[in-house]
């Protein structure tokens, strides 16, 4: 178990390298940098930026060199020293804007997660040991309808029947007077009273694909061999379902649950733009769009590797489950 | 009453209003081993499950009864009590527990084994967590499992085929029921492993006293085992009695026929077999009268397909279910089921002829590779530093327990795997000899027609997207010219020979049952017309009485065409059957090779010894001092030195572990055992057989 | 000889009997066979098949052009199709809709329609409207239905800020969000199959190699990238290319699950006795992979393929709506939604959200498709 710890472990390392590369390049190798946007914005409103300005600009954001060069100093900065380079357009270091909004990303993301789970399992559970029921086709149903709702639809269905009923302007995580204010307790609670929303949206699809692959793998195992052996040894019906089948429907649950935290991560970003989250979806469209490279680099760095610790939790997990995968690879 | 379970007319419905068990009436005596016996789907494992409630949907019972008696006194009907009640839950597990085939599937592999083992004893009783694994251990202690203690924290896949049976029958044993329900439990055993369960569960019975259902395809094992037997057919018992009686004076023909397609180790090796024609029909279309007459060659038209049968009692005990011993006795003849004598004489080898095939020190490892770079870190020693010759015209036999590699060598042979060193000459004595692991081109073409396999899964070697007439005539599609007409003519012919309708060329491969498969599987091995067919376990997979089948025809096939073979297989009946010429091999090498009669007459090699020991049923008699090997076949990954069998040999020295023996012996009869010419090794005996038919 | 499975073949057994001369029947029979017992997956093939005949022909189905607009007519609500009049001598058969009698208030700004039952507005089935030429060939002005009186304001499912027709416009983006996917799909089966074929026949490193990209692809959040990749094409880039650019956005990352399923299959089959048999029979390896292994997981692909589809549509649709994905005059359906971008507009016209019924009925229907297909790609196992 040690080793296998370990090794999967060292091999997140080269994972965040070419994370760390691709965000990168995704931003910087396109053509155009911060500064032809910024002149084509001046230029669009009647203030042509003269070349020798724009250039001045490149060197002093030291976007004249080479690209590698310009990666090594940037991630060098974010492994060494936590420094994740400037930001252009808000005159920040990115660190100062980054970690406040990862931090509610990572809360509403792992929110959504628990919400998923707390409603997905007993109803997948419940689909599976009563197939064919009328409550199980009305939760395939309500699967499908889910995965079939793109994130930013329903974010905005929610919002115009919030707004039509109860002429409620929902969107964001805090109320006006404490989005700049410091923690306390208030500001908690607050949190909590817009959170619920944007979770429920974000966890619609992954409960419905979690309540799939729950009554699929479930229903597999009902009536497998080592479930007879079990109620021949006299187990009772409902610990019997809760030791063996539910047990061995768990690892692929588990090993799901990291394309469902990815979906959650990836998805947050749109459902964030379109809800005016204070996460880092709108922030990340808006550096993309002013190409503020170190900012969107950074931030897709930030989630990348949010999604890549999230892998890891669930290979340790289905190695901590599974005795199979514990002995044999480790 | 001293049974303890009475079954009376048993109904047992599946999907459709199907009845797969349909009115039984059985019995099973307190403190006694009963065998029920037949075909696979004649309804024994349901009948099995029925007993504990525990039938897999869509299943049910759907009348007669279950009587149960209580150690009180009082009668438990079991086909009325609710699958879920507390009642039922009691007796299951405690009263009666069950062991099944395949443990692997049996018993989870997320749980260790004293987790579950300890399970049965706390789901029937309140101790302790200490005292649940104390008892745990020592109940593995008990049904044999080495190092108990360690093996107690054990995962089933960490366990070798028998320790995980072994491991079963303590979880079915910790709370000492007075039935065990054993469902083929040896079945997927090594011969060798499945003598060691035999003879533990045996002692268990006798030191327990508890009864015994055992259920089992295998006469040989009913011979070992059983008390008493109650052979079934299509969801009825139709013979039962005590098993001296049953298998010396077999009544019923379904049980003659089950005997007669037993190979015969008592003598004439190559006795033909008889075999039951047909197959189990599915339940759905059960025959009217009696289910059986379609297969029956008593049958007598007006009687048998009309009339019921009803139960007959001969003497005391012994009771058949045959319109032959009823009312109408008189007008059966009852003739002895023999086989006919094959039509043609086989070719047999003339002495001195040149082999068709000689390996010579052929070596195939498996590279066993590790890490990101798949670099290689050790070797499996599959098959190392084989010889061997195969005559024109004979059946070479191929024997070992899994895992000493004989597959392996005939796909090696057959071009499945490439060979690491070594040489195999094929010389047909027409044309130059060829190195098949050398040629190249029209010559390689040439080898694929002339040597061909036959897979053990007629399921899976069998393309399900292709037309018979496809699969059958691929290999004349590929090599050389040969027009559409040619082939179709050529499928006709073969489809025929392998007993099969030649409009069946339009089908697809879904449309059949196992054996008719087989045979088309044979077919396609026969298209090119080719010298010597490699067959892989080629019966393994069938049912006892299409497996006969199957081998006679290969015999027919054989004079006729004046094939060669090379038989693999773990089944020494079948190989003493079929083969002129039997190798035995453990660990990838040639142990002993000799022709039958020397092998099962006279073994000179430990190995072989064992093997023949282990024989359910044959020329030995029970009480018997027997010869019984323990472990397994060695790590193939692990270099040794010395013999590879010496650490499982009774025999063994210390020279046997520093000294590599090499074949020796007279041309006709080879072994590789440093001792040989000192040990007086023991053969099947010529005793009579337990076939009366 | 596996009793443990004596139930399972009873089961079978009995099965059989109601399958009788199914012998004749080939894969793809069988196939078919068993998707028409899936219900759901029937319903969601007619769909899907009636999506794309209107992706085909939609100048034909749409009153409408894209191009036409009517600015008096901004946000004008659905008109309710009334089927008959009733003239004092009776009732009879005259479908019409009403036309409006528009107001601006003032004071919200903001102008409000009522219909007005004395200006009917006349409507039928094959109207004569603007020319086109049908499947860009045969040259027509004829529409399957609308106004008879080509240019009268119809507005059956409302109108946007340009007061153009938003059922003629979600009609003309089924052809670029139902081709979007099948296109990108397109491309990421072409990588799959390469890469994860690849992977399979070869195995040892090379496959390595395959499976860790594979699984590190998977692991990257997706969307952040594809916003990022998106972003990334200049805005003065022709919409043409930045439609294909888009598709080949979208198969970058998604043409990881395909290659996982084609080397499954071809590991799984190189293993098949049957593939073996083929080799012994002298098949080369062309001959064994085209004529024994691709017809045997083909409909697998098949499968996955039509599941794969939804997803393609579901990201363009959320790119198109942030902006970052198709722009006009290319008409998708997330183009379309870009006009809600916030909670007030939908407030006053929810029907600017009839695309996204659009997108939720496609994708449902995808999913049904791929459920019942991927059920009937194993016929041999029920």
């Amino acid at each position: 178990m040690g080793s296998f710890m370990l090794r999967r472990i060292i091999y997140v390392i080269p994972a965040l390298i070419a994370v760390s590369l691709i965000s990168f390049l995704v931003i910087a190798i396109p053509p155009g940098d911060y500064v032809t946007r910024l002149a084509e914005t001046s230029a669009a409103a009647g203030d042509v930026m003269p070349m020798a300005e724009q250039d001045a600009m490149r060197r002093a954001y030291g976007l004249d060199l080479p690209i590698m060069v310009q990666y090594w100093h940037w991630i060098s900065g974010v492994v060494l020293r936590g420094d994740f380079g400037y930001s252009f357009s808000f005159n920040l270091p990115v660190k100062d804007v980054i970690w406040p909004r990862l931090g509610l990303t990572l809360v509403l993301s792992v929110a959504s997660l628990l919400f998923i789970w707390v409603i997905a399992i007993p109803i997948g559970i419940y689909s599976a040991v009563r197939r064919y029921s009328a409550g199980d086709y009305l939760a395939t149903f309500l699967g499908f309808l889910g995965l079939a709702i793109p994130n930013f639809l329903l974010a905005l269905a929610v919002m115009y029947l919030a707004f039509a009923w109860f002429g409620m302007n929902v969107g964001g995580l805090f109320s006006p007077q404490y989005l700049e204010a410091p923690w306390s307790w208030d500001r908690v609670v607050d949190l909590l009273n817009h959170l619920w929303l944007p979770m429920i949206v974000l966890g619609t699809a992954g409960t419905a694909s979690v309540i799939r692959i729950i009554r699929a793998n479930l229903m597999d195992e009902l009536h497998k061999p080592y479930v007879t052996a079990a109620r021949a040894k006299g187990k009772g019906e409902f610990g019997l379902l809760m030791k063996y089948p539910l047990r061995h429907a768990l690892n692929p649950f588990v090993s799901g649950q990291n394309d469902i935290f990815v979906e959650i991560v990836s998805g947050g970003t749109i459902v964030a733009i379109v809800m005016g989250l204070q996460t880092t979806g709108p922030l990340l469209l808006d550096a993309l769009r002013t190409q503020d490279m170190y900012m969107a680099a950074s931030f897709i760095l930030m989630l990348s590797v949010l999604v890549v610790i999230g892998t890891l939790l669930s290979d340790l997990l289905l190695a901590w489950l599974d005795p199979r995968i514990r002995y044999q690879q480790g | 009453m001293d049974n303890l379970i009475e079954i009376r007319d048993l109904r047992i419905t599946f999907a459709q209003s199907v009845e797969v068990v349909a009115g039984l009436d059985l019995d099973i005596p307190a403190g006694k081993t009963l065998c029920l016996v037949g075909e696979s789907g004649c309804g024994k494992s349901v009948t099995a499950k029925a007993i504990l409630q525990v039938i897999d949907h869509p299943g049910r019972i759907t009348g007669g009864a279950i009587k149960l008696r209580q150690p009180d006194g009082k009668v438990l009907d079991i086909a009325a009590t609710k699958s879920s009640s507390p009642i039922m839950r009691d007796v299951r597990g405690a009263d009666i527990a069950m062991i099944h085939q395949e443990p692997m599937t049996f018993l989870s592999p997320l749980y260790t084994i004293g987790n579950q083992i300890s399970e049965a004893l706390t789901l029937h009783r309140k101790v302790s967590r200490a005292d649940a694994r104390a008892e745990g251990i020592r109940m593995l202690e008990q049904v044999g499992m080495p190092d108990p203690a360690r093996r107690y924290d054990s995962y089933t896949f960490q366990l070798s085929g028998g320790q995980r049976q072994r491991a079963m029958i303590a979880m079915a044993l910790i709370n000492r029921p007075r039935l065990l329900i054993a469902d083929e439990p040896t079945t997927a055993l090594d011969v060798t492993t499945q003598a060691n369960i035999l003879d533990l569960l045996a002692q268990l019975q006798r030191d327990t006293g508890m009864a015994v259902l055992f259920i089992t395809h295998d006469l040989g094992v009913v011979a070992e085992i059983a008390d008493e037997i109650a052979v079934m057919y299509l969801g009825k018992i139709v013979e039962r009695g005590p098993v001296n009686e049953v298998l010396r004076n077999p009544k019923h023909p379904y049980t003659r026929g089950l005997l007669a397609s037993m190979p015969r180790l008592d003598g004439d090796f190559k006795a033909p077999l008889k075999a039951i024609p047909g197959m189990v029909p599915p339940p759905a279309l059960r025959p009217t009268g009696c289910s059986f007459h379609p297969r029956c060659e008593w049958a007598l038209a007006g009687l048998c397909n009309t009339i019921p049968v009803l139960e007959t009692q001969l003497g005391t005990d012994h009771m058949v279910a045959c319109h032959a011993y009823g009312s109408e006795a008189g007008k059966f003849s009852r003739t002895p089921l023999r086989a006919a004598a094959i039509s043609a004489t086989p070719v047999r080898k003339a002495a001195g002829t040149e082999p068709l095939l000689s390996v010579r020190d052929l070596h195939k490892h498996f590279p066993i590779r590790a890490g990101f770079f798949q670099r290689k870190v050790g070797a499996l020693r599959a098959v190392n530093d084989v010889s061997l010759d195969i005559y024109p015209g004979e059946t070479l036999g191929l024997v070992g327990e899994s895992g000493c590699g004989k597959s392996t060598l005939g796909q090696t042979i057959v071009g499945l795997h490439q060979a690491d060193s070594g040489a195999i000459r094929f010389a047909d004595g027409v044309r130059e000899p060829v190195d098949l692991l050398t040629a190249r081109g029209a010559e390689a073409r040439r080898m694929r027609t002339d040597i061909r396999m036959i897979f053990q899964d007629p399921t899976g070697s069998l393309n399900p997207r292709m037309r018979v007439r496809d699969i059958i005539g691929e290999v004349l599609q590929v090599n050389g010219r040969h027009s559409a007409a040619d082939i179709e003519a050529r499928v006709q012919t073969l489809l025929k020979r392998v007993g099969l309708s030649p409009d069946y060329a339009e089908r697809y491969p879904h449309a059949f049952s196992g054996g008719q498969r087989q045979r088309i599987a044979i077919a396609r091995a026969l298209a090119s017309e080719p010298r010597l067919v490699i067959a892989d376990e080629a019966v393994s997979a069938l049912d006892v009485s299409v497996q006969t089948q199957i081998i006679n025809m290969m015999k027919d096939l054989q004079a006729e065409m004046g094939l060669t073979y090379l038989f693999v297989s773990h089944d020494l009946g079948v190989i003493a059957n079929i083969s002129d010429r039997v190798a035995v091999m453990y660990a990838g090498r040639i142990v002993e090779i000799g022709t039958t009669e020397a092998i099962f007459r006279n073994p000179r090699h430990p190995y072989t010894e064992a093997l023949l020991a282990a024989i359910p049923g044959r020329g030995v008699t029970r009480n018997d001092n027997r010869v019984r090997l323990g472990g397994h076949v060695p790590d193939a990954s692990q270099q040794l030195s010395g013999c590879a069998f010496a650490d499982r040999c009774r025999y063994a020295l210390p020279a046997c572990r520093a000294i590599e023996p090499q074949l020796q012996g007279a041309l006709d009869h080879r072994y590789a055992c440093i001792r040989a010419d000192e040990l007086h090794l023991r053969a099947v005996t010529g005793k009579p057989e337990l076939v009366g038919a | 000889m596996s009793t443990s499975n004596e139930t399972a073949g009873l089961v079978a057994a009995v099965t059989v009997k109601h399958q009788k001369g199914r012998g004749y029947d080939g894969h793809w029979a069988l196939v078919w066979q068993k998707f028409l017992r899936h219900k759901l997956g029937v319903a969601g093939g007619v769909v899907v098949t009636l999506a794309y005949v209107v992706a085909l022909i939609p100048e034909f189905l749409a009153p409408v052009t894209l191009e036409a607009y009517n600015p008096a007519y901004s946000y004008a609500p659905p008109q309710s199709i009334q089927w008959g009049r009733d003239d004092g001598n009776g009732w009879y058969f005259a479908p019409h809709v009403d036309a409006y009698a528009s107001k601006i208030d003032y004071n919200s700004g903001r102008r409000t329609f009522v219909p007005d039952p004395e200006q009917p507005i006349d409507i039928s089935l094959f109207v004569q409207g603007e020319p086109y030429r049908l499947l860009g060939l045969i040259p027509t002005d004829r529409h399957l239905f609308g106004p008879v009186q080509a240019g009268q304001p119809f507005f059956i499912a409302g109108a946007d800020r340009l007061g153009r027709d938003i059922l003629s416009r979600t009609i003309y983006g089924t052809r670029i969000s139902m081709t979007i996917g099948l296109i990108g799909v397109a491309l990421s089966l072409v990588f799959g199959i390469l890469i994860g074929g690849i992977s399979g026949l070869f195995g040892g490193v090379t496959d390595n190699i395959i499976q860790r990209l594979i699984e590190f692809v998977q692991s990257v959040p997706a969307i952040p990238l594809w916003i990022g990749l998106a972003a990334a094409i200049p805005p003065s880039v022709p919409p043409l290319q930045v439609y294909f650019l888009i598709t080949i956005i979208l198969s970058v990352l998604g043409w990881t699950s395909l290659a996982r399923v084609v080397r499954g299959r071809f590991l799984a089959m190189r293993s098949e006795d049957f593939v073996k048999a083929a080799r012994l029979d002298g098949c080369g390896p062309v001959r064994v992979i085209f004529r024994h292994m691709l017809p045997s997981f083909l409909s697998h692909i098949i499968a996955t393929v039509s599941l794969a589809i939804p997803g393609m549509i579901l990201a363009e649709t959320a790119l198109s709506y942030l902006g970052i994905g198709l722009r006009t005059p290319i008409v998708s359906w997330g183009v379309l939604l870009q006009e809600a971008q916030n909670v007030r507009t939908i407030a006053s016209a929810p029907w600017l959200l009839l695309p996204g019924g659009a997108v939720v009925i496609a994708v449902l229907a995808l999913n049904f498709l791929g459920d019942g297909l991927r059920d009937a790609a194993d016929p041999y196992s029920d």
